[in-house]
């Protein structure tokens, strides 16, 4: 097919506002990873975007790696991401194996009464106080037990076990299998890439998570990495990450020292990122058709 | 069987149904009782708001208060304030950010190499997964006094004050930084959409003419509109409900004026202040009506296109 200079200037002017997109797009996590190398002294005197770091120093991130509470915080994102996967991934694809069944005269009920729960809900107060009446606040349970099913997943999750052919069961089932078998032996094992999206989709939320840990706990050995950075990164303070050092000392580190802890707390689900992205965008691609 | 069929016996069939699915029913028992205590458990706890809770008599022992905490909240002095800044944000955000993820899927779909496509996308998803945390942070280093946006504006001859200090620049930074947290990520639906648009109307259109634009606007934006209009009735039935966690995360006592919503003031009144039962009337009046709109926009959508969510 021919193509006209028109079409070609087209493309061009396409390319350099997808260009200057990308750029806006990743340009402040360029920037904080050149700040978390930087000198202190001279990342304060910079003005103007950074394009380089200032000299190659890892102080900022040896603080960082001292830090007890980053570490505390560490383990207990991980606790919790670890726990929530368990119960999330056990539940979620239980239920949605359930509800992806013909012929079971409650499921219309069911179904009903989870997917009424997407559009109303009974709010933030009450939420809290039924947490707080089964004596869940002050542990890491809290951020658990109260979520162990995002009716948004058990949806794209149903619709994917709906999809495996009825024939592979029926075989299953003439041989005497009940519905567990069925489940464990042959819908998941089907269903290896939905139930990677969804682990995927709830390891993220959980490691981002900070909102309910920041109303359910109290004491500071629990608070996840989320609410560490909050203190660092919204509330300003560097503390009590810099006790001991003096003054002059704890301004120059502490301005490296909130981008060092950024990149400490986000390269790991970046890490996952290039592995998962495709796997992201079925997940959507699925939830899209009967969301 | 025969007649005794047609006229079903009710408890036998349920005897049925549940001897045949009884494993079924077993298996279903976790996510019911999450369900009913962590779902269901909140609405029946939102009783309180026609309640004077209190901690020591619980919901139901705490004392009857009517519509009263209702028509405190009508009548006080926050309501107009929260209320607009609920409507203005949402609209904002509707007008601006809405479009801006169907203009990039337009601007992916006209670029011919995979890779390159491939490339724009993936680095546009990545602030979506980034936490909250982090993007906040960003956004308000970035938009102190001295921060790059700062630097910017001062070489442009502004005045180089910290914008989220500032009332006036809350809504613009907010609604930028869900732009670019949201575009690639939102994007990926009406890409979906686009490619399963028929190759031959483009054919079509070619022989017939058409150019670029003019295919554009003929078959490539007809072919995405029943996405578009289920994204904006969702979207409609969002209207009234700002999140609170990017609004508590980036706002300070010296910008509630313009930046304090809805959600924001129950979190405020109801888990800061302990006021339970005046914040769970909010909270229930903001339910209530978002489930309204939501309601609405999708007997208008189903009138008008017959698109619907149900």
């Amino acid at each position: 097919m021919r193509r006209t200079i028109g079409d070609r200037l087209g493309d061009a002017v396409i390319a350099a506002i997808l260009l200057a997109l990308v750029i806006v797009s990743a340009y402040p996590f360029l920037y904080v990873l050149l700040a978390s190398f930087s000198d202190g002294n001279q990342l304060l005197a910079h003005s103007g975007l950074l394009l380089r770091s200032y000299g190659f120093h890892l102080d900022a991130y040896e603080t960082v790696f001292r830090n007890s509470a980053i570490w505390k915080g560490y383990l207990n994102t991980i606790t919790v991401v670890a726990g929530s996967l368990l119960l999330n991934m056990l539940v979620t694809s239980m239920t949605a194996y359930v509800l992806s069944r013909r012929r079971v005269y409650w499921n219309k009920a069911f179904i009903f009464l989870i997917v009424f729960t997407m559009f109303f809900n009974g709010g933030l107060v009450p939420f809290y106080l039924v947490v707080k009446g089964i004596g869940l606040i002050d542990s890491l349970a809290a951020l658990i037990v109260p979520f162990a099913v995002n009716t948004f997943n058990l949806i794209i999750m149903r619709t994917a076990f709906a999809s495996v052919p009825e024939s592979l069961e029926e075989s299953a089932t003439i041989d005497g299998a009940n519905h567990f078998t069925v489940f464990w032996r042959i819908i998941l094992p089907l269903s290896l890439p939905v139930l990677a999206v969804i682990t995927l989709y709830y390891a993220v939320e959980k490691w981002n998570a900070w909102f309910y840990a920041s109303l359910f706990l109290r004491d500071r050995e629990l608070f996840p990495l989320q609410l560490i950075l909050r203190e660092i990164l919204i509330s300003n303070s560097t503390d009590s990450m810099l006790g001991g050092a003096s003054v002059d000392q704890a301004v120059l580190v502490s301005e490296s020292l909130k981008y060092a802890t950024i990149i400490v707390a986000t390269v790991p689900i970046l890490c996952l990122y290039p592995f998962v992205q495709k796997y992201f965008v079925k997940g959507v691609m699925v939830g899209a058709l009967k969301g | 069987m025969g007649k005794r069929a047609e006229r079903t016996d009710w408890g036998l069939f349920l005897r049925k149904d549940w001897s045949r699915n009884k494993l079924l029913y077993a298996m279903m028992l976790p996510a019911l009782a999450y369900y009913l205590v962590f779902q269901y458990g909140p609405m029946y706890g939102a009783v309180i708001a026609f309640k004077d809770y209190s901690p020591a008599e619980g919901i139901l022992g705490s004392p009857w208060a009517g519509l009263s905490h209702f028509k405190d909240f009508f009548e006080g002095f926050y309501f107009e304030r929260v209320f607009t800044n609920t409507v203005l944000i949402s609209v904002y955000t509707l007008l601006f950010e809405f479009p801006a993820p169907i203009v990039l899927a337009l601007l992916i779909n006209e670029v011919r190499s995979r890779a390159f496509r491939g490339f724009v996308q993936s680095v546009t998803y990545m602030p979506y997964f980034v936490s909250l945390i982090v993007i906040c942070g960003i956004v308000k280093d970035f938009t102190n006094s001295g921060g790059i946006i700062q630097q910017v504006v001062a070489s442009l001859g502004g005045a180089d004050t910290a914008l989220l200090q500032n009332p006036d620049y809350f809504r613009p930074v907010y609604v930028a930084s869900e732009i670019w947290q949201r575009i690639g990520w939102e994007s990926i639906i009406y890409i979906a959409a686009l490619s399963s648009i028929d190759t031959e109307q483009y054919e079509a259109a070619r022989i017939d003419g058409a150019g670029r634009w003019r295919q554009m606007r003929s078959v490539t934006l007809p072919g995405l509109l029943p996405t578009i209009m289920i994204m904006f009735i969702l979207r409609m039935g969002n209207l009234l409900n700002v999140g609170f966690e990017k609004i508590i995360l980036l706002y300070n006592s010296s910008i509630y004026e313009t930046a304090d919503v809805i959600s924001s003031y129950v979190y405020r009144k109801g888990l800061i202040e302990f006021d339970w039962s005046f914040s769970a009337a909010v909270g229930l009046f903001n339910s209530v009506i978002n489930l309204a709109l939501l309601v609405l926009a999708n007997y208008l959508s189903r009138r008008v296109n017959q698109n619907s969510l149900w």
